[in-house]
């Protein structure tokens, strides 16, 4: 008798073949929890979604997983869209998801959560040129979270340690549950309104997207955005983003790291100090070097070393003008003299008292010299000018 | 509690001895206004360095007394 054994493999392919045939295992839509959820370094992510009583293996090949609008985690209630098929290879059907939505009150929190961030981002509430700088010297650090818990005691122990003398005032809001985001925002406002702080911190702790929800609030939003006084936030880890973080004027990713954004370290503040008293001290003592300089340089100059010798200088200057002025007066005065003399000569030899020296007179008629015989007639009186003296006559 | 509005506040203060600084080392300024420059610049860091030593430290809690704010001295519980 012969036997007609088949193989694992082709009945495992005869099984999947009856899944595929069936119409309602290529779309179904199914309800559960997720456990043994892993991201597999391909990007596919692997799970299993279970009820009270049952479970089935599931997985989202990494095509899909991009449309995922919230990180898959143990605990998750979800609703899968997919198909059922069989893995061949191990023998087992599964769930091959292609969506999945968040159920519960997480999933309709992420939803409110997207859409008050949209809302007030496309109303300007997260605009970098509304945020205010943090002052670097906050003489108060107003600090709004819990009065119990360790997130004070953080930032009390850090803001001390890089500011002894800083002064914290603790207005306490509870961090969590119903009526918290009302309380926190009259609490920004009540600081604003008395002027209490220089700078705010809003801070809570760690915790699930439930327990921070105070800080997605719109009535939290808007009171950070209206508060005179720069707002930092610092609301649970450094993986968590909360509304409050985007309108902040500064997001710190955990309570420490806020004080230690609010509060500068003092001993950095004192050393800046020091290095400008000493820009000071070193400008002037080069100014005051400089001005020596050009003090001894200048008592170096021979107008202050050697005084007399310029003066003396100067005398012989003028003492050589006022001889070569006397040389040319008197050089002067002997022409001036030879030719006077040469003048007097030269008259002389022309003067008419020589002529009548030799014995010659001028004849005149009433003042005028006569020239010519025809110039008298008898009877006229003449004047004959003789060298020493006058003669009267009459023509006969 | 607020800053006094008419004085420096630190990073006003800070600001200006940087420009004081600058004016200094740049050298064109007579021997005079040098010597009171520098004598501005070590007066306002010192106001400066007090403004860092003189807060006091003090940890308060604001509590609401029947719509009055009180504040008191806090003390944070130890875990």
């Amino acid at each position: 008798m012969t036997y007609n054994a088949i193989s694992v493999s082709e009945l495992n392919k005869y099984i999947k073949e009856k899944f595929e045939e069936d119409e309602y295992f290529s779309s179904v839509l199914v309800e559960g929890e997720i456990s043994n959820c892993k991201y597999h370094y391909s990007g596919h992510i692997y799970f299993t979604l279970k009820d009270e009583n049952s479970l089935i293996k599931g997985v989202m090949f990494k095509t899909y997983t991009s449309h995922l609008d919230f990180n898959l985690q143990d605990g998750m209630k979800v609703m899968v869209l997919g198909s059922v098929s069989v893995f061949e290879r191990d023998g087992t059907y599964q769930l091959y998801a292609k969506a999945m939505k968040q159920l519960g009150k997480v999933g309709d929190l992420r939803a409110a959560f997207e859409a008050l961030k949209e809302k007030l981002e496309k109303e300007g509430l997260f605009e970098s040129s509304h945020k205010r700088p943090i002052p670097v010297m906050p003489k108060t650090i107003g600090v709004l979270t819990s009065n119990t818990g360790a997130v004070i005691r953080d930032i009390i122990n850090v803001s001390t340690r890089r500011n002894p003398n800083v002064h914290i005032r603790l207005f306490p809001v509870p961090v969590q549950g119903e009526g918290a985001a009302q309380k926190i925002a009259d609490g920004i406002r009540v600081m604003n309104e008395n002027n209490l702080a220089d700078v705010l911190i809003v801070a809570r702790g760690g915790g699930s997207l439930e327990d921070l929800w105070p800080f997605n609030e719109e009535v939290v939003a808007r009171a950070i955005y209206n508060s005179e006084i720069p707002v930092i936030s610092a609301v649970g880890h450094e993986t968590d983003f909360t509304i409050s973080d985007f309108v902040a004027d500064l997001r710190a990713p955990t309570p420490s790291a806020a004080a230690e954004l609010a509060v500068q370290d003092i001993s950095i503040l004192q050393e800046n100090i020091y290095s400008y008293q000493n820009r000071f001290k070193q400008a002037l003592v080069k100014k005051i070097e400089f001005m020596k300089l050009k003090y001894e340089k200048c008592m170096a100059s021979r107008a202050f070393s050697k005084p007399l010798q310029q003066i003396q200088e100067k005398y012989i200057l003028v003492d050589k003008n006022i001889k070569s002025l006397e040389y040319s007066i008197s050089k002067k005065l002997q022409n001036e003299k030879a030719k006077a003399q040469n003048m007097y000569l030269k008259l002389d030899a022309l003067s008419p008292l020589k002529t009548l020296a030799r014995g010659y007179g001028i004849v005149s008629v009433e003042d005028k010299i006569i020239k010519s015989v025809k110039q008298v007639k008898t009877d006229d009186k003449i004047n004959i000018r003789m060298e020493d003296g006058k003669i009267e006559a009459k023509v006969i | 509690m607020s800053n006094k509005k008419e004085d420096l506040n630190f990073e006003e203060s800070i600001k200006k001895l940087e420009e004081i600084a600058q004016e200094l080392e740049k050298g064109d300024l007579d021997l005079d206004s040098s010597v009171n420059k520098f004598e501005e610049g070590m007066k306002l860091s010192k106001k400066c360095n007090s403004l860092l030593e003189d807060a006091e430290k003090r940890i308060t809690i604001l509590l609401n007394d029947n719509g009055n704010l009180k504040e008191e001295d806090f003390n944070p519980e130890e875990d």
